[in-house]
């Protein structure tokens, strides 16, 4: 599949690249993994391709505030090379294992998977659940926007046109929180189905931290707030469990495809809501 | 090293396909060389109301642009293979033109080429053709399609029906069910399938304005014929005008057997550039639409047993879909290559089985890996599990009962196999089949299978055993039965070797078949070398490029080794004879006194004095010293013609586990104990048997063309259409059994397609059976979790 003729520029700094992408037409090119293909199918069009991928300022893993900060440029390959985001972030490193295949975790960035926001994408359901937050740069300056209030939709985002996201900001997991994440995926792409990610702490007086992040289900990956409700206070008991995982899909609608009738994909991330938070639960220390 | 047949050789091929220098024909780059791109249609059936094309002749390096009006000059691609038989003279046969004229009948047809300086402004200008169009209403489905008030495709083939065939006794088959003491029915979805070969289809097409001859470079299983079939039904050249060469070739899986419009395309594209070659390679996305595809039946299965479990009658309806316009053999697939085998190893003492052919606003359909086989022994093995399960009877049991003897060969069996109106016969050769069977059941531990399923439940799994006890026909033959009107496609069935014994001393054997994978440069090296009594390195394989090598029909249902080996060995056999006649000549003796041994020929009794094969050779080729009327040049052709098919048989058995919860199936063993004669490598013969089951697994559990209503293709790309992947597979446990075929001196059968053909089954039978606890009998695949959990849940009620 051969893309229609664009022209290429290779941004040296976040001033140039936001400078080049103002102009109609100009789109910014990371890791390709995501813009390329569509490019090849001309389902997209770019007159213009911003090359950001040489931007040292946007990449890597540092501690933050307690937390952790992720250039917007860090491949998924770095992310799981990162001690600091094995060793702090275990649900990160447990799902970026999992997306695609070797050479896209080598090439593929985490804020490339952000700002396409492929419905599907494990990356939106995992930093939901982790209560990330966006830091957003324009030629007009920064601002920062909550995970929650990122994904709007299918393929759309908080960044408007010429903005870049540059940083993705991660507060400390709550001390004794246990993460886990239940996908299942389609068999031809590898995408989710039906992601659940979970963060949950369970201490003495049950379970005061939830915090369920899901993707693949509704043309945006969201925040379950009726299975965090359901299952805060409660001591994550299967009976509990279970009752908060049935109420997984509540206020959204379920998308339905040739893989996954919207029927079994409301009944999948049930299941995958009752597997991500058994295992929370578990090891919730 | 000297071997012989049986050695599990390294394949000589492998290091140019792993270190990336093989050449395929994308590969090829010809100076001055030209790129073509297909504009193909976005509706699944439309009438064309007019095609613009000026804004694409003025874009950059465009050098032309054309349309199904600028190539009339050729026929649209021939069919080789009507139904016939009880189906009668075919005249509704509508098959491609090198691009559509009037209307389009599936979503991926082509309707309009452009050629450019590359292959980028190609793709560009096709964004630039304004067509016309007057959409129609379409038709997917065969058995819809058939119905009153469904989208007619063609004028010429009322309710879209392209034949109606039967075989059988059908009064012999009637009585059997009036008198059945059980009858088991099931409806069954064959569903239909997108063979995804790495290497997509191609050509490279260059016309000499000197000689008025074309050279065509194409991925292809079938270079004889394809020359064949362009030069006499589409271009009307004569054959030696032109010259087919396939390079290397990444799989066909029969996509490849057939005639496409792109072959005369590229080749009308050249001349039309006065000379300037022509390269059209097909993406991934566009292969979906304009390379066939297999399967596609919906079958209504109906089979009559006594309560003991022996069956009495086998009834079978099938509505086989044929897509948009006929490839060159598809109504042959789903005719004599499956109503003739649905017997398969058991004894049914009357079949009846009637196939409906089907146009549809879909992609062509012809034959996939096993073709017709796979199909065949799905609805048999299914229809022997659902009946075990409605009598209570073990699956291995019921089909134990119902197995024909090993002393029955040869056998006629029931579905029409037997004899063609011409007399031409082909019976059953041989077969012993409980062996295999036993030696399957005992590799995966049957006997204690409740114990697992236990142990499962426990862990809120279905466990699962289905066996699949499958009968193939390969290495299809004779061809006086194949020239049997509607026994075989419009050609012979023969196969061809030629060996030139260098001056220097290498034995280069030329052979019609065409390796796409399946190591014939090894295989058929190792046939000659054990033959002549000389290093395997010191034969090297030619094939594929109509010059050079001798005609042959090409590779695919499984015949390289039965029909093309013997060929070889042929070939071989007649190099030793005049070896001898030379030696005789020389040593001063009888030919009758002369000893072949290890690559020497001596005078019985006197092994000191042996002269080496390239020693005689050598002097063959000088012709210094030659016994009368003997010719120089030790160059020997071999044509042959098997007197059978070959039948190769065995047991395949697949255990797996179903996720209560998600309805996921999970392959967790896979045994498979085949018979295919004698093994020339067993290296490579393991290597097709696992591709084989993976494949036939992919088709159980993941692989399916779906298309809307509308007749847009879905699963239009592998991000919609799932393939086998190597990490969900289990390590595959092969063991075998060996009959050798009587047929060939080799002893060998086929093994190009039995994985296919036997694992499909397996996997469903196995599925079914884990899901037997509720109640659940059937499911139609592919076995997606999905799917899976919708019986579930229907099952739960
Ligand atoms: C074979 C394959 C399998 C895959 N499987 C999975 C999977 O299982 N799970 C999953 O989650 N994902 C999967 N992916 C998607 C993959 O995660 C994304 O393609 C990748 O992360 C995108 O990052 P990139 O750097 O390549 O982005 P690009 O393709 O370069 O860019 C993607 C989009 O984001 C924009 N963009 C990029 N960076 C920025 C930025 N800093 N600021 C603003 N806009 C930006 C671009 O303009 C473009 O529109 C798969 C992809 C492939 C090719």
């Amino acid at each position: 599949m051969i893309p229609a003729a664009f022209d290429y520029a290779k941004a040296s700094s976040v001033d140039e690249a936001l400078d080049l992408l103002a102009a109609d037409g100009s789109r910014a090119l990371a890791g390709g993994h995501s813009i390329l293909p569509l490019l090849k199918l001309r389902l997209a069009h770019a007159d213009r391709l911003v090359d950001i991928g040489g931007l040292a300022e946007l990449k890597g893993v540092a501690a933050h505030d307690g937390g952790l900060r992720i250039g917007a440029l860090t491949t998924y390959r770095e992310l799981l090379d990162s001690a600091l985001v094995s060793q702090g972030y275990p649900l990160l490193a447990e799902a970026t294992d999992r997306i695609a295949d070797l050479q896209v975790r080598n090439r593929g960035t985490v804020g490339g998977g952000v700002a396409h926001a492929d419905p599907a994408s494990d990356m939106a359901g995992i930093l939901l659940a982790l209560d990330a937050a966006f830091v957003l740069r324009s030629r007009g300056g920064t601002r920062t926007v909550a995970s929650r209030d990122f994904f709007r939709g299918a393929f759309t985002t908080a960044l408007a046109p010429g903005e870049l996201l540059t940083e993705i900001v991660l507060p400390p997991l709550p001390a004794g929180a246990g993460t886990a994440y239940a996908v299942q995926e389609q068999a031809a792409s590898g995408y989710p189905i039906a992601g659940v990610a979970a963060v949950v702490r369970r201490s003495a007086g049950g379970c005061d931290h939830v915090a369920v992040g899901v993707n693949g289900v509704a043309d945006a990956a969201y925040r379950a707030a009726a299975t965090e409700a359901t299952l805060r206070g409660t001591a994550g008991d299967a009976a509990a469990i279970a009752a908060a995982a049935a109420r997984v899909a509540e206020g959204v609608r379920v998308q339905g495809d040739i893989h996954a009738p919207a029927e079994y994909r409301a009944h999948l991330v049930s299941v995958m809501a009752g597997r991500a938070l058994e295992r929370a639960i578990a090891r919730s220390a | 090293m000297t071997v012989t047949i049986g050695a599990p050789l390294r394949r000589k091929e492998d290091p140019r396909f792993l270190t990336g220098t093989a050449h395929y024909v994308d590969d090829i780059t010809l100076p001055g060389m030209a790129h073509a791109a297909v504009l193909r249609s976005p509706y699944a059936h439309a009438n064309i109301r007019s095609i613009d094309t000026s804004r694409a002749v003025a874009m950059p390096g465009v050098l032309g642009v054309f349309t199904g009006t600028d190539f009339m000059e050729y026929n649209p691609l021939p069919m080789a293979w009507p139904a016939g038989g009880s189906a009668g003279l075919q005249n509704n046969v509508n098959t491609p033109r090198i691009l559509a004229t009037d209307s389009v009948k599936w979503t991926g047809e082509g309707v309009a080429a452009v050629v450019a300086e590359t292959r980028e402004q190609a793709f560009d200008a096709l964004e630039a053709i304004h067509v016309e169009w007057e959409p129609l209403p379409a038709v997917v489905d065969a058995e819809q399609a058939t119905q009153p008030g469904a989208p007619q495709l063609h004028e010429n083939a009322p309710n879209n029906v392209v034949f109606t065939w039967t075989v059988g006794d059908r009064d012999g088959t009637d009585r059997a069910f009036a008198e059945a003491e059980v009858i088991v029915r099931q409806r069954l979805v064959n569903q239909r399938l997108i063979p995804n070969p790495m290497e997509v289809r191609g050509d490279v097409g260059r016309y000499d304005p000197a000689s008025g001859e074309y050279t065509i470079w194409m991925s292809s299983q079938t270079p004889h014929i394809q020359r064949l079939l362009l030069a006499a039904f589409v271009m009307g050249v004569p054959e030696h005008k032109i010259r087919v060469i396939a390079p290397d070739v990444g799989g066909g899986f029969g996509a490849k057997i057939y005639c496409y419009a792109d072959y005369a395309m590229v080749l009308g594209l050249s001349k039309k550039l006065a000379g300037r070659p022509v390269k059209w390679v097909e993406t991934r996305r566009e292969s979906y639409g304009s390379t066939t595809h297999g399967r596609d039946h919906i079958t209504y299965l109906e089979v009559a047993a006594k309560r003991d479990g022996e069956v009495t009658g086998l009834r079978v309806k099938t509505y086989a879909n044929l897509g948009g316009r006929l490839s060159t053999i598809g109504p042959g697939i789903p005719t004599t290559l499956y109503g003739r085998l649905l017997a398969g190893p058991y004894r049914f003492p009357n079949v009846w089985c009637e196939v409906v052919g089907v146009y549809t606003n879909t992609t062509f359909v012809d034959a996939y890996r096993g073709a017709g086989r796979p199909e065949a022994t799905y609805v048999l093995e299914r229809a022997m599990d659902l009946l075990a399960d409605e009598l209570g009877i073990d699956p291995a049991e019921i089909r134990r009962r119902n197995f024909l003897p090993p002393d029955a060969f040869p056998y006629r069996n029931p579905s029409g196999l037997g004899r063609a109106p011409n007399g031409a016969e082909i019976l059953i050769d041989s077969g012993n089949y409980e062996p295999a069977l036993d030696k399957a059941l005992a590799i995966a531990g049957y006997e204690r299978l409740d114990e697992a399923k236990a142990e499962a439940r426990g862990r809120d799994k279905y466990l699962g055993a289905g066996l699949s006890t499958y009968l193939e026909v390969c290495g299809v033959a004779p061809s006086k039965w194949i020239g049997a009107v509607g026994e075989g496609w419009g050609a012979a069935m023969w196969e061809s070797a030629n060996i030139r014994v260098h001056l220097t001393g290498k034995i280069v054997l030329t052979i019609g078949t065409s390796s796409h994978g399946q190591g014939h440069e090894t295989t058929m090296a190792q046939i000659v070398a054990g033959e002549l009594g000389v290093p395997v390195e010191d034969v090297i394989v030619q094939h594929s490029d109509t010059q050079g090598t001798p005609f042959g029909y090409g590779t695919y249902g499984s015949r390289s080794a039965a029909v093309g080996g013997t060929a070889a060995q042929l070939a071989a056999g007649k190099v030793k004879e005049k070896a001898k006649r030379l030696a005789a000549h020389l040593l001063e003796a009888s030919p009758d006194d002369i000893v072949y041994e290890s690559g020497k020929l001596y005078v019985r009794g006197s092994p000191d004095r042996a002269k080496t094969i390239q020693e005689i050779a050598f002097a063959i080729d000088l012709g210094f010293d030659l016994p009368a009327g003997m010719e120089p040049y030790l160059d020997e052709t071999a044509y042959y013609d098997a007197p059978n098919c070959t039948f190769p048989f065995g047991t395949h058995v697949a255990i797996v586990e179903v996720d209560e919860g998600t309805g996921a199936v999970d392959l967790v063993r896979y045994i498979a104990v085949d018979d295919v004669g004698n093994r020339i490598n067993p290296l490579i013969v393991e290597g097709q048997i696992h591709g084989g089951i993976a494949q036939g697994v992919g088709q159980a559990l993941w692989e399916g063309a779906v298309y809307g209503e509308n007749g847009a293709l879905l699963s239009g790309s592998m991000l919609d259409y799932a393939l086998p992947r190597a990490s969900w597979l289990p390590d595959l446990e092969l063991d075998q059994t060996v009959t050798p075929s009587p047929t060939n001196p080799l002893g060998v059968k086929g093994v190009g397609e039995t994985g296919t053909i036997a694992s499909t089954p397996a996997v469903v039978n196995a599925v079914v059976d884990a899901l037997s606890p509720l109640g659940i009998r059937h499911i139609d695949m592919p076995l997606t979790p999905a799917r899976v959990w919708a019986a579930m849940q229907q099952a739960k009620g």
